[in-house]
């Protein structure tokens, strides 16, 4: 791993390795795994990409909750297959963690205690079956916009992953916004339950981009080290200028009164979401965050003795032939 | 998945792009529009619609209760890649429902629930959703609540290695529904059969404790399994028509197969016997266990609060 390798380096060639590494960044050009990066590159990496992860992980319980109860066999296969891409998508991101030296195992554990955070949305619940469609339009939407410019972020197997999730996300989101419009040309029972989910989604929703930016304590050091490419408030505006007109066309109201066009900036104003609710949720007091957790460590414990019955049958199979790849990386460039 | 290496992402730098159009993408939507689009749905000479259509239903039940079962494993699974293959074995499944209760109501539209005038819940919604209980015609082993990750693969290998020959014979009907449906279901029962043998195998000689969890898997479901043989009057009858399999001549080649896995994995065969039914009546009856109820009470809560709900 690079940073035992730091430890050993002549001054001057960690000086070479440090301006051949912000050269690539500044061409644009991708760090692979086995490339020499500053230490805190790599942590701050792992933090990032092990947070999306996990965040896709814990993502797939508030709609997994509505696999049973899915009102038509048509909308129980979408979201089915919905939540399955969802588990995919985190099984790419681990798989990009692991490429930087941290296992499934390690991460899931630093999430299960508590020691890794997830994206504050998943805190909220799911009360209705509209809102299979709303989080499929504004939670699936945001995160899209959040993720298309990291097809483009420094480090290649995370762009890489993000390219493949984000063709998904865009499925689904899809498959979300025409469960919206189907509702609304449904009963008035139903146009109710597509307006009433949107408000509760939609200030939640402006929150996944995270605080605003006079608040964004990671941001410019992200942004040097090309892991992120725009700031969080130029990512909201984007979120909110695409959806307005979504709304219109869907036919409910988002529950701002402050929004509105603005002709001079050429893109909509809009009212500011309750920072302090987002800052409890992040720190655990959401209304569904020890939910959430408990749910994950418990299928975890569940799942322990099979993983191990796995490992013990492999193990078995394996001295008879099939050997492990074993390398690990530690030739230093 | 898409393919990377021919992938734009300048394709996605509007994440709205396309929202409103259809395009081939899209992994959901179209061939899900008409179960039955393209399949003749003419009902074979010598054959009574009605017979036909509880015989789609038997075979769908089966399919639609499974799937739900299965599906209740999505985020709960020991890791993710056992999370998505069981999925993947619930949507199987469900397709395999959705085309067989669409074909139950092609066929014999009387067995179809009424709902309010106007209603626009399509027909093999209102046959999943509309019916009760004692409507539904899936064996029990389908229904009895899951247990371990053990319990559920030993519910999947009886279930596909049975439905497995029985979707070989199937794909020979003179219903070319039936015959279309269960040859797209052989290969996905192929892989269902292969997902559960492995797994059964890996259990039994993976640790003492999998070992013992199996056991009790296996010893739980094994009164179950007998009657998945038993000819139900509708059966024979689909039959005899050549348009359906009867399951009793299927024990010889489901037994093969049966205890090919089970000698691999060093179990031997429960001598328990079957699961009694009342008055002889089984799971084909409409006759059921209790957990059958409450199943169907959670599946069908949101669809029956909207009888002229739009999905
Ligand atoms: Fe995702
Ligand atoms: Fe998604």
């Amino acid at each position: 791993m690079s940073a035992v390798a730091d430890a050993e380096l002549e001054p001057e060639l960690e000086a070479e390795l440090e301006a051949r590494f912000e050269a690539t960044v500044r061409r644009k050009d991708r760090i692979e795994p086995r490339d020499w990066m500053p230490e805190a590159y790599r942590k701050t990496l792992v933090r990032q990409v092990a947070q999306h992860a996990h965040s896709e992980i814990i993502g797939m319980q508030p709609e997994g909750a509505w696999i049973g109860r899915a009102p038509s066999l048509r909308r129980k296969a979408i979201l089915l297959a919905k939540v399955q891409d969802e588990a995919g998508h985190g099984l790419y991101l681990y798989s990009a963690t692991e490429t930087l030296g941290v296992s499934r195992q390690e991460l899931t554990e630093m999430l299960i205690g508590g020691r890794q955070k997830y994206s504050s949305i998943f805190n909220y619940p799911t009360l209705s079956y509209a809102d299979m469609g709303t989080i499929g339009w504004l939670v699936d939407g945001a995160a899209i916009c959040n993720q298309v410019p990291l097809c483009r972020t420094s480090f290649g197997p995370y762009g890489r992953a993000m390219i493949r999730i984000c063709k998904e996300e865009s499925f689904h989101q899809r498959q979300g916004y025409e469960l919206l419009t189907t509702m609304m040309r449904g009963t008035d029972e139903q146009r109710a339950m597509v307006q009433e989910s949107v408000n509760r989604f939609w200030w939640p929703s402006l929150m996944m981009f995270g605080p605003p930016d006079d608040a964004s304590t990671n941001t410019a050091q992200s942004m040097a080290w090309g892991i992120k490419t725009h700031t969080n408030d130029e990512l909201r505006q984007r979120f909110v200028d695409m959806t307005v007109p979504q709304a219109e066309v869907l036919g409910v109201t988002l529950p701002d009164p402050e929004l509105a066009w603005n002709e001079e900036r050429g893109s909509y104003d809009f009212g500011q979401p309750d920072w302090d609710e987002f800052w409890r949720v992040v720190k655990g007091d959401g209304p569904c965050n020890a939910q959430r957790v408990a749910h994950r460590k418990r299928a975890w414990d569940e799942g322990a003795w099979v993983r191990e019955a796995a490992l013990a049958f492999a193990s078995r199979a394996g001295s008879a032939g099939l050997e492990d790849d074993v390398s690990d990386g530690t030739e230093a460039t | 998945m898409p393919d990377v290496r021919t992938h734009e992402p300048d394709d996605h730098d509007n994440a709205y792009a396309g929202l409103l159009v259809n395009d081939v993408h899209w992994a959901f939507g179209t061939d899900f529009e008409d179960p039955l689009a393209g399949v003749d749905a003419t009902v074979p000479d010598g054959v009574e619609p009605a017979a036909l259509a509880t015989y789609c239903l038997m075979l769908g039940d089966d399919a639609l209760v499974m799937s739900q079962r299965i599906a209740e494993w999505c985020s709960n699974a020991p890791d993710l890649e056992e999370d998505i293959a069981l999925s993947n074995i619930a949507l199987d499944l469900l397709g395999q429902a959705r085309l067989l209760l669409a074909r139950a109501a092609a066929a014999d539209g009387a067995q179809v629930p009424a709902l309010p005038d106007g209603s626009p819940v399509p027909d093999e919604d209102r046959l999943a959703y509309f019916r009760d209980v004692a409507q539904f015609r899936n064996v029990r082993l389908a229904e009895v609540p899951n247990g371990d990750f053990a319990q559920t693969v030993t519910r999947i290998l009886l279930f596909s290695t049975w439905r497995l020959a029985l979707f070989e014979e199937l794909s020979r009907s003179r219903d070319a529904v039936l015959a279309a449906v269960a040859a797209k279901g052989v290969k996905e029962l192929t892989y269902h059969r292969d997902f559960a043998g492995r797994w059964f195998l890996t259990l039994a000689r993976g640790t003492a404790d999998s070992r013992r969890r199996l056991l009790a898997g296996l010893d739980e479901l094994w009164p179950l399994w007998a009657e998945l043989f038993e000819t139900h009057d509708v059966e024979r009858a689909a039959s005899g028509a050549g348009v359906g399999v009867d399951p009793a001549g299927l024990t010889a080649d489901v037994d093969a197969v049966l205890d090919q896995v089970l000698a691999a994995s060093g179990v031997d065969r429960p001598d328990h016997g079957p699961l009694g039914g009342a008055h002889g009546r089984r799971g084909r009856d409409g006759h059921h266990t209790g957990a059958l109820g409450s199943l169907l009470e959670e599946m069908q809560v949101v669809a029956r609060a909207h009888p002229r709900g739009q999905w």
